[in-house]
């Protein structure tokens, strides 16, 4: 289903400055038993933000209040293990539209752009700096421009460009999305299963 | 122009090639399961759109079903609401599907291939990353999310940019009490969990020609786990063997044009990789792990490294050391286990089995160890009683349970309690990962026998003959 667009996002953010964070940890398997895509957020981060009795763990960077924005930033190789497009669906469900990474792995990213949240791979230097801000100035805002392909931090004009390819570009300023497309061109894939070596 | 396995299978599935953009890629084989399709089912109905090719969609019930009482029905609410859910979609749709209780339910990953529905030169797709195992065959398969289950249920087709290519070759011989599983667990050490990110893999080299399908799987399987969206294997005789005669594999006249196809999957001798690595299997020991995730293995008989000695930040690695009890420079032998969990799609077949056997053969269970043996189908199940493996297991003090993916991902009810050690052949450490504040050690069907058995980290080559 089409999603939202995405163009310009002006923000604070959240710092996660840890590395290779895997999808069990953003969101659980055992919350994985719904048949619905909703709630999701409630249990984003879920064994890191709450202890077992359910209380919020203090030192966790979601429960503490100088944080917040629709930006996340994560360390190195973040979204890696699991398939589980739960795990976008828990960040966009949470309020994060962007997740900003010096490195993401392949099954999640392609989950975030197929459901409207924008992952931006920056150099690991850009990334210190990003963090280095946040930490600074919690309310520093940094501005994700989509069309330009820029993420620059608003209070020192630091900027760095990241990658996409022009088709998810086109799908997320738009917000269609790849089913729209497929089923577009369904003659030509009912043609082309005729032709498969076996 | 010299082409590798991955471009060969690769370019005979392109529809169509998006301009700076993904490949429209044609899937042959799609399977599904309780936990990822319900979303999509749900995504079609509010579209109003059929599935446009049933039959090339198989469903199973493995992620969160009970391995225990499999005939009564499943406790857990919401459990049981998923399963119903597959079942409902699946008859509404008229996609085959071998719920809970049929004779051929079982792990995605096991029941594709023992149906004969993995075959060299298709793509298959799954919404579970390790659908990466089915590439032991020769074909390109890959772990999806959701989002994509609806692309192939709607239109059997993905976008997908092409990856770069990757081979890993291993010659040599491997020592004593060296499986598969470590075979992978070396790899992914070497290159570290996201060491292979961006990269489709190809296994080369005689140590893996030299392999069952069984322990092809394994390898493969794992390749996720060093970032690779898949890893594949030439499809050889040892390939063609295993698929004959199966269910879904082709018969007659089809098979000896399958077989004709079959024979060309391979990489052409002047082809060029994006990347080359090369190791020595002899080189390889029995591994473990002792963090958080499955880059972080080492040899058994080795001390956990210190900080500096890998990549990485110094606070991720001591936070993850912190979740694990463990401290640098300490040895892995000698630790005390409390849970020992053999199954998965990484080791739960036959092969696995017969292993976690001939080393408990004659032995007792350690008394102060629980053990989950959790065989990957009703098929392996039921090999298991043939092959008389349940009657030495029994002798040993062992028991069996239920087909399904269990503690591997902690959904049912086999959860590994906050703070206990399991030593697990499935695939990931990660934190929770088997139960909150679970702690796993992965490591191969024979050293989850030693543990088994003595309660403790234990170096298999010092148990077998």
């Amino acid at each position: 289903m089409a999603y939202d667009s995405f163009n310009i996002l002006k923000s604070t953010a959240v710092p996660l400055p840890i590395e290779n964070v895997d999808t069990d940890q953003i969101i659980p398997a055992r919350f994985l038993k719904a048949t619905e895509r909703v709630g999701f957020g409630d249990n984003l981060f879920r064994d890191w933000r709450y202890n077992a009795d359910n209380t919020p763990k203090a030192d966790f960077v979601l429960n503490d209040p100088t944080y917040r924005g629709k930006i996340l930033v994560g360390g190195k190789n973040f979204g890696s293990g699991s398939s589980r497009e739960h795990a976008a669906w828990a960040i966009y469900d949470y309020g994060f539209r962007c997740v900003i990474s010096s490195f993401f792995a392949d099954i999640f990213r392609g989950n975030c752009l197929n459901i409207g949240v924008l992952p931006v791979q920056v150099s690991a230097e850009f990334l210190e700096r990003i963090f280095a801000e946040i930490y600074a100035n919690p309310d520093t805002e940094l501005e994700v421009n989509l069309p330009e392909q820029t993420v620059t931090l608003l209070a020192t004009g630091e900027k760095e460009s990241f990658e996409i390819n022009s088709y998810k570009k086109g799908n997320m300023t738009n917000g269609f999305d790849d089913i729209d497309y497929l089923l577009s061109m369904k003659s030509d894939i009912e043609e082309f299963s005729k032709t498969l070596p076996l | 122009m010299s082409k590798t396995l991955f471009d060969k299978v690769w370019d005979a599935h392109v529809v169509r090639k998006i301009e700076g953009g993904p490949d429209v890629l044609f899937i042959d084989r799609h399977l599904i399961h309780e936990v990822t399709s319900p979303v999509a089912f749900l995504g079609l109905r509010n579209r109003g759109i059929r599935v446009l090719y049933p039959e090339r969609t198989f469903a199973t019930a493995d992620h969160n079903t009970p391995t225990i009482n499999q005939d009564k029905p499943v406790q857990d609410p919401l459990s049981a609401n998923q399963l119903k859910a597959l079942e409902e979609n699946t008859k509404a749709y008229g996609i085959r599907h071998w719920g809970l209780g049929h004779y051929k339910n079982g792990i995605v990953h096991v029941i594709g291939p023992e149906n004969g529905i993995t075959q060299p030169g298709a793509t298959i797709v799954c919404g579970d990353s390790h659908t990466s195992t089915h590439g032991a065959f020769g074909a390109i398969a890959f772990g999806i999310g959701t989002s994509e289950v609806e692309m192939v249920l709607s239109t059997q087709c993905i976008m997908q940019p092409k990856p770069k290519k990757m081979r890993i070759t291993i010659n040599g011989t491997l020592g004593k009490g060296v499986l598969p599983k470590d075979v992978a667990l070396f790899i992914i050490a070497k290159l570290t969990t996201s060491g292979a990110t961006g990269y489709f893999v190809e296994y080369a080299g005689n140590v893996f020609e030299q392999m069952s399908m069984e322990g092809r799987m394994t390898v493969c399987n794992l390749s996720i786990e060093m970032g690779a969206r898949g890893g594949m294997i030439a499809p050889d005789q040892t390939t063609f063997d295993y698929i004959e005669g199966r269910e879904f594999s082709p018969k007659g006249a089809d098979w000896d044009k399958a077989m004709a196809y079959w024979k060309t999957l391979k990489t052409d001798d002047d082809a060029v990789f994006d990347k080359e690595l090369v190791f020595d299997g002899s080189e390889i020991e029995p591994m473990i792990t002792y963090g958080t995730n499955p880059g972080m293995g080492i040899g058994i008989t080795s001390d956990i490294p210190d900080a500096e000695q890998v990549e990485g930040g110094k606070a991720t690695y001591e936070k993850s050391l912190g979740y694990m009890g463990f401290h640098e420079g300490e040895a892995m032998v000698g630790k005390k286990i409390d849970y020992v969990f053999v199954g998965s799609c990484t080791n739960g077949r036959i092969e696995d089995f017969r292993a976690f056997a001939s080393l408990v053969k004659g032995k007792r269970k350690a008394d102060d160890v629980t053990v989950w043996l959790v065989p990957g189908s009703h098929v392996v199940e039921e090999q298991i009683r043939k092959e008389g493996i349940l009657d030495i297991l029994t002798e040993a003090g062992f028991t069996l349970r239920q087909p399904g993916c269990s503690a591997c991902l902690a959904m049912n009810d086999d959860k590994i309690p906050a703070g206990k050690y399991a030593v697990s052949t499935s695939n990931r450490n990660f934190e929770g990962r088997q139960g909150p504040g679970a702690r796993t050690l992965l490591a191969s069907p024979l050293v989850a026998a030693a543990a088994a058995v003595t309660g403790k980290v234990t170096d298999p080559r010092t148990l077998i003959q």
